[in-house]
Protein backbone atom coordinates (compact mmCIF):
# COMPACT_ATOMS: atom_id res chain seq x y z
CA UNK A 1 0.00 0.00 0.00
CA UNK A 2 2.94 2.30 0.75
CA UNK A 3 4.59 1.94 -2.27
CA UNK A 4 1.00 2.35 -4.16
CA UNK A 5 0.37 5.37 -2.36
CA UNK A 6 4.42 6.95 -3.01
CA UNK A 7 3.66 5.75 -6.73
CA UNK A 8 0.37 7.49 -7.13
CA UNK A 9 1.45 10.74 -5.29
CA UNK A 10 4.63 11.32 -7.60
CA UNK A 11 2.56 10.71 -10.82
CA UNK A 12 0.05 13.33 -9.26
CA UNK A 13 2.88 16.10 -8.17
CA UNK A 14 4.54 15.45 -11.59
CA UNK A 15 1.24 16.18 -13.55
CA UNK A 16 -0.07 18.87 -11.26
CA UNK A 17 3.30 20.48 -11.15
CA UNK A 18 3.43 20.20 -15.47
CA UNK A 19 -0.16 21.78 -15.59
CA UNK A 20 0.52 24.89 -13.30
CA UNK A 21 4.28 25.23 -14.83
CA UNK A 22 3.20 25.22 -18.45
CA UNK A 23 0.90 28.07 -19.34
CA UNK A 24 0.25 26.17 -22.99
CA UNK A 25 -1.14 23.25 -20.96
CA UNK A 26 -3.09 25.71 -18.05
CA UNK A 27 -4.47 28.06 -20.27
CA UNK A 28 -6.29 26.03 -22.80
CA UNK A 29 -8.36 23.87 -20.02
CA UNK A 30 -9.22 27.46 -18.20
CA UNK A 31 -10.07 29.26 -21.48
CA UNK A 32 -12.94 26.82 -23.21
CA UNK A 33 -14.98 26.27 -20.14
CA UNK A 34 -15.34 30.06 -19.72
CA UNK A 35 -15.55 30.61 -22.51
CA UNK A 36 -18.64 27.92 -23.42
CA UNK A 37 -19.89 29.76 -20.32
CA UNK A 38 -19.56 33.50 -21.39
CA UNK A 39 -21.26 32.08 -25.01
CA UNK A 40 -23.56 30.18 -23.92
CA UNK A 41 -24.96 31.96 -21.12
CA UNK A 42 -24.29 35.22 -22.30
CA UNK A 43 -25.05 34.67 -25.88
CA UNK A 44 -28.26 32.05 -25.85
CA UNK A 45 -30.03 33.02 -22.50
CA UNK A 46 -32.94 34.73 -24.68
CA UNK A 47 -33.47 30.62 -24.83
CA UNK A 48 -35.25 31.35 -21.12
CA UNK A 49 -38.30 33.10 -23.46
CA UNK A 50 -39.26 29.82 -24.74
CA UNK A 51 -42.71 28.73 -23.61
CA UNK A 52 -42.41 26.05 -20.93
CA UNK A 53 -38.95 26.72 -19.95
CA UNK A 54 -38.64 26.83 -15.94
CA UNK A 55 -35.62 27.28 -14.08
CA UNK A 56 -35.93 29.29 -11.27
CA UNK A 57 -32.22 30.64 -10.68
CA UNK A 58 -32.11 31.77 -14.46
CA UNK A 59 -30.23 30.86 -17.51
CA UNK A 60 -27.05 31.79 -16.42
CA UNK A 61 -27.50 29.25 -13.55
CA UNK A 62 -28.45 26.82 -16.05
CA UNK A 63 -25.69 26.86 -18.06
CA UNK A 64 -23.11 26.97 -15.18
CA UNK A 65 -23.91 23.17 -14.09
CA UNK A 66 -23.03 22.46 -17.68
CA UNK A 67 -19.80 24.41 -18.23
CA UNK A 68 -18.80 23.08 -14.68
CA UNK A 69 -19.29 19.35 -15.37
CA UNK A 70 -17.85 19.60 -18.66
CA UNK A 71 -15.01 21.53 -17.04
CA UNK A 72 -14.90 18.33 -14.76
CA UNK A 73 -14.91 16.21 -17.63
CA UNK A 74 -12.66 18.23 -19.60
CA UNK A 75 -10.23 17.75 -16.36
CA UNK A 76 -9.76 14.30 -17.12
CA UNK A 77 -9.43 14.45 -20.97
CA UNK A 78 -6.60 16.89 -20.72
CA UNK A 79 -5.12 14.68 -18.43
CA UNK A 80 -5.13 12.00 -20.60
CA UNK A 81 -3.54 14.40 -23.60
CA UNK A 82 -0.63 14.54 -20.75
CA UNK A 83 -0.56 10.99 -20.48
CA UNK A 84 0.08 10.61 -24.29
CA UNK A 85 2.28 13.16 -24.37
CA UNK A 86 4.45 10.72 -21.62
CA UNK A 87 4.14 7.75 -23.70
CA UNK A 88 5.44 9.61 -26.94
CA UNK A 89 8.53 11.37 -25.05
CA UNK A 90 9.09 8.63 -23.66
CA UNK A 91 8.82 8.77 -19.93
CA UNK A 92 5.79 6.70 -19.42
CA UNK A 93 8.11 3.55 -20.25
CA UNK A 94 10.85 4.84 -17.90
CA UNK A 95 7.58 5.64 -15.48
CA UNK A 96 6.67 1.57 -15.80
CA UNK A 97 10.18 0.15 -15.18
CA UNK A 98 10.71 2.87 -12.32
CA UNK A 99 7.52 1.96 -10.27
CA UNK A 100 7.22 -0.96 -7.60
CA UNK A 101 3.33 -0.03 -8.21
CA UNK A 102 2.01 0.04 -11.36
CA UNK A 103 -1.38 0.78 -10.97
CA UNK A 104 -0.20 3.85 -8.84
CA UNK A 105 0.37 5.43 -11.65
CA UNK A 106 -3.22 5.18 -12.67
CA UNK A 107 -4.26 6.32 -9.44
CA UNK A 108 -1.71 9.64 -9.90
CA UNK A 109 -2.68 10.71 -13.24
CA UNK A 110 -6.47 10.41 -11.88
CA UNK A 111 -5.47 12.81 -8.69
CA UNK A 112 -3.75 14.99 -11.29
CA UNK A 113 -6.64 15.12 -13.30
CA UNK A 114 -8.76 16.09 -9.93
CA UNK A 115 -5.79 19.00 -8.82
CA UNK A 116 -6.14 19.97 -12.47
CA UNK A 117 -10.78 20.68 -12.29
CA UNK A 118 -10.13 22.37 -8.92
CA UNK A 119 -8.21 24.93 -10.46
CA UNK A 120 -10.68 25.34 -13.67
CA UNK A 121 -13.63 24.45 -11.61
CA UNK A 122 -12.83 27.32 -9.12
CA UNK A 123 -12.59 29.89 -11.85
CA UNK A 124 -15.59 29.04 -14.17
CA UNK A 125 -17.45 29.41 -10.30
CA UNK A 126 -15.87 32.69 -9.64
CA UNK A 127 -16.67 33.57 -13.02
CA UNK A 128 -20.41 32.72 -12.72
CA UNK A 129 -21.09 34.13 -9.81
CA UNK A 130 -19.48 37.70 -11.12
CA UNK A 131 -21.82 37.07 -14.44
CA UNK A 132 -24.64 37.01 -11.09
CA UNK A 133 -25.82 33.32 -11.36
CA UNK A 134 -28.42 32.60 -8.42
CA UNK A 135 -27.34 29.84 -6.19
CA UNK A 136 -30.64 28.50 -4.81
CA UNK A 137 -29.38 25.03 -2.95
CA UNK A 138 -28.51 24.76 0.31
CA UNK A 139 -24.96 23.88 1.33
CA UNK A 140 -25.57 19.99 1.33
CA UNK A 141 -27.03 20.40 -2.04
CA UNK A 142 -23.92 22.59 -3.27
CA UNK A 143 -21.63 19.49 -1.40
CA UNK A 144 -23.63 17.32 -3.70
CA UNK A 145 -23.35 19.27 -6.78
CA UNK A 146 -19.74 19.20 -6.38
CA UNK A 147 -19.94 15.54 -5.61
CA UNK A 148 -20.89 15.32 -9.03
CA UNK A 149 -18.08 17.03 -10.38
CA UNK A 150 -15.71 14.77 -8.49
CA UNK A 151 -16.61 12.29 -9.81
CA UNK A 152 -17.33 13.32 -13.70
CA UNK A 153 -13.80 13.88 -13.37
CA UNK A 154 -12.69 10.35 -12.17
CA UNK A 155 -14.76 8.51 -15.25
CA UNK A 156 -13.41 10.82 -17.59
CA UNK A 157 -9.69 10.96 -16.31
CA UNK A 158 -10.16 6.65 -15.95
CA UNK A 159 -10.66 6.64 -19.69
CA UNK A 160 -8.73 9.46 -21.19
CA UNK A 161 -6.07 7.18 -19.00
CA UNK A 162 -7.24 4.35 -20.64
CA UNK A 163 -7.05 5.52 -24.37
CA UNK A 164 -3.95 6.75 -24.00
CA UNK A 165 -2.25 3.92 -21.78
CA UNK A 166 -4.12 1.42 -24.90
CA UNK A 167 -2.83 3.64 -28.03
CA UNK A 168 0.25 5.30 -26.49
CA UNK A 169 0.45 8.12 -28.77
CA UNK A 170 -0.27 11.64 -28.90
CA UNK A 171 -2.50 11.38 -31.81
CA UNK A 172 -4.95 9.77 -30.01
CA UNK A 173 -6.28 12.93 -28.82
CA UNK A 174 -9.01 13.22 -31.15
CA UNK A 175 -10.17 9.75 -29.65
CA UNK A 176 -10.17 10.61 -26.10
CA UNK A 177 -11.95 14.05 -26.70
CA UNK A 178 -14.78 13.23 -29.16
CA UNK A 179 -16.48 10.89 -27.28
CA UNK A 180 -16.65 12.62 -24.17
CA UNK A 181 -17.38 15.82 -26.46
CA UNK A 182 -20.47 13.63 -27.59
CA UNK A 183 -22.02 12.13 -24.47
CA UNK A 184 -21.91 15.91 -23.36
CA UNK A 185 -23.44 17.24 -26.03
CA UNK A 186 -25.95 14.65 -26.39
CA UNK A 187 -27.37 15.79 -23.46
CA UNK A 188 -30.05 18.64 -22.45
CA UNK A 189 -27.52 21.18 -22.63
CA UNK A 190 -29.42 24.12 -23.89
CA UNK A 191 -32.83 23.59 -22.67
CA UNK A 192 -34.11 20.89 -20.23
CA UNK A 193 -34.84 17.85 -21.88
CA UNK A 194 -38.83 18.12 -21.93
CA UNK A 195 -38.50 20.70 -24.78
CA UNK A 196 -35.74 18.66 -26.67
CA UNK A 197 -37.73 17.33 -29.66
CA UNK A 198 -36.89 14.28 -32.69
CA UNK A 199 -33.78 12.36 -32.26
CA UNK A 200 -32.01 14.51 -29.80
CA UNK A 201 -34.56 13.96 -26.98
CA UNK A 202 -34.31 10.60 -27.41
CA UNK A 203 -30.73 10.22 -27.45
CA UNK A 204 -31.06 12.45 -24.46
CA UNK A 205 -33.45 9.81 -22.79
CA UNK A 206 -30.34 7.18 -22.73
CA UNK A 207 -27.75 8.92 -22.26
CA UNK A 208 -26.26 9.26 -18.64
CA UNK A 209 -24.93 12.47 -18.66
CA UNK A 210 -28.65 13.51 -18.81
CA UNK A 211 -29.62 12.40 -15.55
CA UNK A 212 -26.47 13.68 -13.82
CA UNK A 213 -26.71 17.31 -15.57
CA UNK A 214 -30.64 17.32 -14.22
CA UNK A 215 -29.28 16.22 -10.97
CA UNK A 216 -26.63 19.07 -10.60
CA UNK A 217 -29.10 22.13 -12.04
CA UNK A 218 -31.72 20.27 -9.14
CA UNK A 219 -28.92 20.39 -6.85
CA UNK A 220 -28.47 24.25 -7.80
CA UNK A 221 -31.71 25.31 -7.78
CA UNK A 222 -32.43 23.66 -4.63
CA UNK A 223 -34.84 21.17 -5.51
CA UNK A 224 -32.78 17.20 -6.37
CA UNK A 225 -34.47 15.16 -8.90
CA UNK A 226 -32.48 11.68 -10.20
CA UNK A 227 -29.76 12.47 -7.68
CA UNK A 228 -29.44 8.71 -6.58
CA UNK A 229 -29.85 8.04 -10.55
CA UNK A 230 -26.64 10.23 -11.32
CA UNK A 231 -24.09 9.05 -8.35
CA UNK A 232 -25.33 5.41 -9.49
CA UNK A 233 -24.84 5.88 -13.23
CA UNK A 234 -21.23 7.96 -12.14
CA UNK A 235 -20.01 5.08 -9.82
CA UNK A 236 -20.92 2.29 -12.72
CA UNK A 237 -18.80 4.65 -15.28
CA UNK A 238 -16.32 4.65 -12.88
CA UNK A 239 -15.85 0.90 -11.97
CA UNK A 240 -16.00 0.48 -15.99
CA UNK A 241 -13.40 2.77 -16.71
CA UNK A 242 -10.88 1.74 -14.16
CA UNK A 243 -11.17 -1.62 -15.41
CA UNK A 244 -10.93 -0.35 -18.43
CA UNK A 245 -7.81 1.42 -17.67
CA UNK A 246 -6.48 -1.08 -15.99
CA UNK A 247 -6.46 -3.03 -19.01
CA UNK A 248 -4.54 0.02 -20.63
CA UNK A 249 -1.73 -0.09 -18.60
CA UNK A 250 -1.38 -4.22 -18.99
CA UNK A 251 -1.28 -3.04 -22.49
CA UNK A 252 1.49 -1.01 -22.01
CA UNK A 253 3.12 -2.96 -19.95
CA UNK A 254 3.25 -5.86 -22.49
CA UNK A 255 4.05 -3.16 -25.15
CA UNK A 256 7.12 -2.49 -22.93
CA UNK B 1 8.26 13.59 -53.98
CA UNK B 2 5.07 15.12 -55.35
CA UNK B 3 5.89 18.04 -53.51
CA UNK B 4 8.78 18.03 -55.68
CA UNK B 5 7.81 17.18 -59.03
CA UNK B 6 4.60 19.58 -58.81
CA UNK B 7 7.34 22.10 -58.47
CA UNK B 8 9.59 21.08 -61.21
CA UNK B 9 6.13 20.79 -63.30
CA UNK B 10 6.37 24.33 -63.38
CA UNK B 11 7.19 25.46 -67.14
CA UNK B 12 11.12 25.84 -67.86
CA UNK B 13 10.36 29.78 -68.52
CA UNK B 14 9.99 29.89 -64.89
CA UNK B 15 13.33 29.09 -64.05
CA UNK B 16 14.52 31.68 -66.43
CA UNK B 17 12.01 34.07 -65.43
CA UNK B 18 9.97 34.18 -67.88
CA UNK B 19 6.85 32.85 -66.74
CA UNK B 20 3.81 34.98 -65.96
CA UNK B 21 2.55 35.49 -62.02
CA UNK B 22 -0.58 33.23 -63.20
CA UNK B 23 2.22 30.03 -64.29
CA UNK B 24 4.07 30.38 -61.21
CA UNK B 25 0.79 30.79 -58.62
CA UNK B 26 -0.55 27.89 -60.57
CA UNK B 27 2.32 25.69 -60.06
CA UNK B 28 2.92 26.48 -56.40
CA UNK B 29 -1.09 26.02 -55.81
CA UNK B 30 -0.79 22.57 -57.25
CA UNK B 31 1.70 21.37 -55.08
CA UNK B 32 0.16 22.73 -52.27
CA UNK B 33 -3.18 21.09 -53.28
CA UNK B 34 -1.41 17.68 -53.83
CA UNK B 35 0.19 18.17 -50.33
CA UNK B 36 -3.22 18.73 -48.62
CA UNK B 37 -5.03 16.18 -50.55
CA UNK B 38 -2.55 13.57 -48.99
CA UNK B 39 -3.20 14.32 -45.56
CA UNK B 40 -6.87 12.54 -45.54
CA UNK B 41 -6.40 12.02 -41.73
CA UNK B 42 -5.98 15.68 -41.27
CA UNK B 43 -8.79 16.58 -43.71
CA UNK B 44 -11.64 14.44 -41.97
CA UNK B 45 -11.83 16.10 -38.74
CA UNK B 46 -12.13 19.50 -40.09
CA UNK B 47 -14.79 18.54 -42.28
CA UNK B 48 -16.79 16.10 -39.74
CA UNK B 49 -16.24 18.04 -36.90
CA UNK B 50 -18.82 21.08 -38.08
CA UNK B 51 -21.29 18.98 -39.17
CA UNK B 52 -21.54 16.77 -35.76
CA UNK B 53 -21.94 20.04 -34.17
CA UNK B 54 -24.84 21.47 -36.88
CA UNK B 55 -26.60 17.68 -36.53
CA UNK B 56 -26.31 18.25 -32.50
CA UNK B 57 -27.25 22.33 -32.22
CA UNK B 58 -29.64 21.90 -34.94
CA UNK B 59 -31.76 19.26 -32.90
CA UNK B 60 -30.64 21.41 -29.41
CA UNK B 61 -31.92 24.79 -30.10
CA UNK B 62 -34.81 23.54 -32.30
CA UNK B 63 -37.20 25.47 -29.37
CA UNK B 64 -35.10 28.64 -30.36
CA UNK B 65 -37.54 29.00 -33.17
CA UNK B 66 -40.59 29.77 -30.81
CA UNK B 67 -38.84 33.08 -29.53
CA UNK B 68 -40.88 35.68 -30.44
CA UNK B 69 -39.63 37.23 -33.63
CA UNK B 70 -37.10 34.38 -34.63
CA UNK B 71 -36.98 34.56 -38.43
CA UNK B 72 -37.36 31.03 -39.34
CA UNK B 73 -39.14 27.82 -37.88
CA UNK B 74 -36.79 25.80 -38.95
CA UNK B 75 -33.82 25.59 -36.49
CA UNK B 76 -31.29 24.30 -39.04
CA UNK B 77 -32.32 27.03 -41.46
CA UNK B 78 -30.68 29.23 -39.35
CA UNK B 79 -27.97 27.39 -38.08
CA UNK B 80 -26.68 25.82 -41.62
CA UNK B 81 -23.96 29.06 -41.67
CA UNK B 82 -22.27 27.88 -38.79
CA UNK B 83 -20.18 24.65 -40.57
CA UNK B 84 -19.05 26.79 -43.34
CA UNK B 85 -17.59 29.66 -41.22
CA UNK B 86 -16.30 26.97 -39.06
CA UNK B 87 -14.95 25.08 -41.52
CA UNK B 88 -13.27 28.17 -43.19
CA UNK B 89 -11.51 28.75 -39.77
CA UNK B 90 -9.91 24.68 -39.46
CA UNK B 91 -9.04 25.63 -43.28
CA UNK B 92 -6.71 28.73 -41.63
CA UNK B 93 -5.18 26.03 -39.29
CA UNK B 94 -4.70 23.79 -42.15
CA UNK B 95 -3.03 26.72 -44.41
CA UNK B 96 -1.11 28.20 -41.61
CA UNK B 97 0.32 24.91 -40.54
CA UNK B 98 1.72 24.06 -44.07
CA UNK B 99 3.19 27.22 -44.93
CA UNK B 100 4.85 26.92 -40.59
CA UNK B 101 5.93 23.58 -41.89
CA UNK B 102 7.78 25.39 -45.34
CA UNK B 103 9.26 28.05 -42.96
CA UNK B 104 10.43 25.07 -40.57
CA UNK B 105 11.50 22.57 -42.91
CA UNK B 106 13.63 25.58 -44.81
CA UNK B 107 11.30 24.72 -47.91
CA UNK B 108 10.03 27.91 -48.42
CA UNK B 109 13.97 29.83 -48.28
CA UNK B 110 14.69 27.12 -51.34
CA UNK B 111 11.74 28.09 -53.00
CA UNK B 112 12.77 32.07 -52.52
CA UNK B 113 16.37 31.28 -54.06
CA UNK B 114 14.25 30.69 -57.68
CA UNK B 115 12.35 33.48 -59.76
CA UNK B 116 9.19 32.69 -58.45
CA UNK B 117 7.55 36.61 -57.13
CA UNK B 118 6.57 36.72 -53.77
CA UNK B 119 2.95 37.05 -54.79
CA UNK B 120 3.07 33.85 -56.09
CA UNK B 121 4.41 32.22 -53.18
CA UNK B 122 1.97 33.68 -51.13
CA UNK B 123 -1.17 32.95 -52.96
CA UNK B 124 -0.09 29.74 -54.54
CA UNK B 125 0.75 28.77 -50.81
CA UNK B 126 -2.87 28.73 -50.50
CA UNK B 127 -3.70 25.94 -53.26
CA UNK B 128 -4.69 23.40 -50.93
CA UNK B 129 -6.72 25.85 -48.64
CA UNK B 130 -8.92 26.92 -51.64
CA UNK B 131 -9.71 23.19 -53.02
CA UNK B 132 -10.71 21.94 -49.49
CA UNK B 133 -12.52 25.27 -48.80
CA UNK B 134 -14.24 24.00 -52.05
CA UNK B 135 -14.61 20.38 -51.43
CA UNK B 136 -16.04 21.61 -47.88
CA UNK B 137 -18.49 24.00 -49.28
CA UNK B 138 -20.05 21.41 -51.22
CA UNK B 139 -20.07 18.80 -48.90
CA UNK B 140 -21.96 21.27 -46.25
CA UNK B 141 -24.54 22.30 -48.97
CA UNK B 142 -25.29 19.10 -49.41
CA UNK B 143 -25.76 18.00 -46.32
CA UNK B 144 -27.97 20.94 -45.53
CA UNK B 145 -30.09 19.82 -47.96
CA UNK B 146 -30.03 16.52 -46.88
CA UNK B 147 -31.45 17.34 -42.96
CA UNK B 148 -34.13 19.43 -45.12
CA UNK B 149 -32.59 23.04 -45.30
CA UNK B 150 -34.06 24.72 -48.27
CA UNK B 151 -32.92 28.12 -49.62
CA UNK B 152 -35.36 30.56 -50.15
CA UNK B 153 -33.27 32.37 -53.06
CA UNK B 154 -33.62 28.81 -54.70
CA UNK B 155 -30.65 27.23 -57.47
CA UNK B 156 -28.70 30.79 -58.17
CA UNK B 157 -28.95 31.22 -54.46
CA UNK B 158 -26.83 28.15 -53.95
CA UNK B 159 -24.13 29.08 -56.35
CA UNK B 160 -23.85 32.60 -54.40
CA UNK B 161 -23.48 30.71 -51.15
CA UNK B 162 -21.22 28.91 -52.87
CA UNK B 163 -18.80 31.48 -53.74
CA UNK B 164 -19.11 33.56 -51.02
CA UNK B 165 -18.26 30.59 -48.52
CA UNK B 166 -15.30 29.83 -51.34
CA UNK B 167 -14.48 33.72 -50.22
CA UNK B 168 -14.36 33.06 -47.04
CA UNK B 169 -12.12 29.83 -46.67
CA UNK B 170 -9.90 31.53 -49.04
CA UNK B 171 -9.43 34.76 -46.82
CA UNK B 172 -9.12 32.60 -43.62
CA UNK B 173 -6.74 30.23 -45.22
CA UNK B 174 -4.57 34.37 -46.36
CA UNK B 175 -5.43 34.85 -42.58
CA UNK B 176 -3.87 31.78 -41.57
CA UNK B 177 -0.82 32.47 -43.95
CA UNK B 178 0.08 35.54 -42.58
CA UNK B 179 0.06 33.97 -39.33
CA UNK B 180 2.38 30.95 -40.12
CA UNK B 181 4.88 33.66 -41.68
CA UNK B 182 4.88 36.15 -38.14
CA UNK B 183 4.91 33.63 -35.89
CA UNK B 184 7.00 31.03 -37.94
CA UNK B 185 5.88 27.61 -36.20
CA UNK B 186 3.01 25.10 -36.63
CA UNK B 187 2.79 24.94 -32.78
CA UNK B 188 2.01 28.27 -32.60
CA UNK B 189 -0.87 28.42 -35.15
CA UNK B 190 -2.20 25.31 -33.30
CA UNK B 191 -2.53 27.84 -30.27
CA UNK B 192 -4.08 30.66 -32.19
CA UNK B 193 -7.10 28.33 -33.06
CA UNK B 194 -9.37 28.16 -30.27
CA UNK B 195 -9.20 32.93 -30.15
CA UNK B 196 -10.71 32.31 -33.99
CA UNK B 197 -13.22 29.87 -32.36
CA UNK B 198 -14.50 32.27 -29.72
CA UNK B 199 -14.59 35.37 -32.35
CA UNK B 200 -17.04 32.52 -33.95
CA UNK B 201 -19.00 32.07 -30.53
CA UNK B 202 -19.20 36.12 -29.62
CA UNK B 203 -21.11 36.37 -32.90
CA UNK B 204 -25.16 36.10 -33.81
CA UNK B 205 -23.96 32.21 -34.64
CA UNK B 206 -26.57 30.91 -32.69
CA UNK B 207 -29.30 33.66 -32.41
CA UNK B 208 -30.23 36.56 -34.47
CA UNK B 209 -28.52 39.54 -33.35
CA UNK B 210 -31.61 41.41 -32.42
CA UNK B 211 -32.75 38.52 -29.99
CA UNK B 212 -29.28 38.46 -28.16
CA UNK B 213 -30.47 39.50 -25.15
CA UNK B 214 -27.42 40.47 -23.09
CA UNK B 215 -27.01 44.09 -23.92
CA UNK B 216 -22.72 43.75 -24.13
CA UNK B 217 -22.88 40.13 -26.19
CA UNK B 218 -25.23 41.90 -28.30
CA UNK B 219 -22.41 44.93 -28.75
CA UNK B 220 -19.78 42.43 -29.46
CA UNK B 221 -21.48 40.12 -31.95
CA UNK B 222 -22.35 44.03 -34.06
CA UNK B 223 -18.56 45.17 -34.23
CA UNK B 224 -17.40 41.53 -34.89
CA UNK B 225 -17.30 40.78 -38.33
CA UNK B 226 -17.88 36.96 -38.63
CA UNK B 227 -21.63 38.41 -37.89
CA UNK B 228 -22.07 39.66 -41.22
CA UNK B 229 -20.15 36.75 -42.89
CA UNK B 230 -22.43 34.58 -40.93
CA UNK B 231 -25.81 36.78 -42.02
CA UNK B 232 -24.31 37.10 -45.68
CA UNK B 233 -24.63 32.84 -45.87
CA UNK B 234 -27.99 32.79 -43.92
CA UNK B 235 -29.66 35.34 -45.99
CA UNK B 236 -30.02 33.21 -49.27
CA UNK B 237 -31.21 30.32 -47.00
CA UNK B 238 -33.90 32.07 -44.83
CA UNK B 239 -34.37 35.51 -46.43
CA UNK B 240 -33.80 35.29 -50.60
CA UNK B 241 -31.90 38.26 -52.10
CA UNK B 242 -30.96 40.45 -49.22
CA UNK B 243 -28.08 42.82 -50.89
CA UNK B 244 -27.29 44.76 -47.70
CA UNK B 245 -26.44 41.53 -45.98
CA UNK B 246 -24.84 40.05 -49.28
CA UNK B 247 -22.73 43.25 -49.81
CA UNK B 248 -21.65 43.33 -46.08
CA UNK B 249 -21.15 39.62 -46.21
CA UNK B 250 -18.56 39.67 -49.30
CA UNK B 251 -17.47 43.00 -48.21
CA UNK B 252 -16.02 41.52 -44.77
CA UNK B 253 -14.89 37.91 -46.97
CA UNK B 254 -12.89 40.37 -49.18
CA UNK B 255 -11.61 42.69 -46.93
CA UNK B 256 -10.06 40.12 -44.70
CA UNK B 257 -8.09 37.95 -47.57
CA UNK B 258 -7.15 41.62 -49.38
CA UNK B 259 -5.90 42.74 -45.93
CA UNK B 260 -4.12 39.50 -45.01
CA UNK B 261 -2.52 39.17 -48.42
CA UNK B 262 -1.30 42.58 -48.43
CA UNK B 263 0.18 42.49 -44.77
CA UNK B 264 1.30 39.06 -45.81
CA UNK B 265 3.83 40.62 -48.57
CA UNK B 266 6.43 42.32 -46.04
CA UNK B 267 5.78 39.14 -43.32
CA UNK B 268 7.08 37.44 -46.38
CA UNK B 269 9.64 39.47 -46.80
CA UNK B 270 11.05 40.21 -43.81
CA UNK B 271 11.01 36.40 -42.51
CA UNK B 272 13.18 35.72 -45.99
CA UNK B 273 15.50 38.25 -44.72
CA UNK B 274 15.56 36.74 -41.23
CA UNK B 275 16.80 33.32 -43.22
Amino acid sequence: MTRFLSVARGVAWRSIHNTVVSPAILVPSIIFPLFFLVAFAGGLSRISDVPNFHYDPGYTSFQFVFVFLQSAAFGGVFTGFGIARDFDSGFARRLLLAAPRRSGIIAGYTIGALLRWAITGTIVTVAALIAGMNVDGNGVQLVGLLGLGIAMNLVAALWACGIAMFTRTEQAGALIQMPVFLLLFLAPVFVPINLLTSWIHDVANINPVTAVLEAGRGLLAGSPVKVAVAFAALAGGAAVMALFARRGLASAERAG
Amino acid sequence: MAVDLAIEGLPARASSGGAGLLEQTLAVARRSAVRTLRQRGLLIFPLIFPLLLFGINGSSLSSATKIPGFPTHHYRDFLIAMPFIQGAMFVSITAGVDLARDIESGFLNRLALTPLRTEAMLVGQLGGAFVLGVVQAIVYLLVGFATGVTLVSGVGGALVLLALSILIAFGFASLGGLLALRLGRGEAIQGIFPLLFVTLFLSSSSLPRNLIQTTWFRDIATYNPVSYLLEGIRSLVITGWDGEALALGFGFATALLVITVLLSQPAMRSRLARA
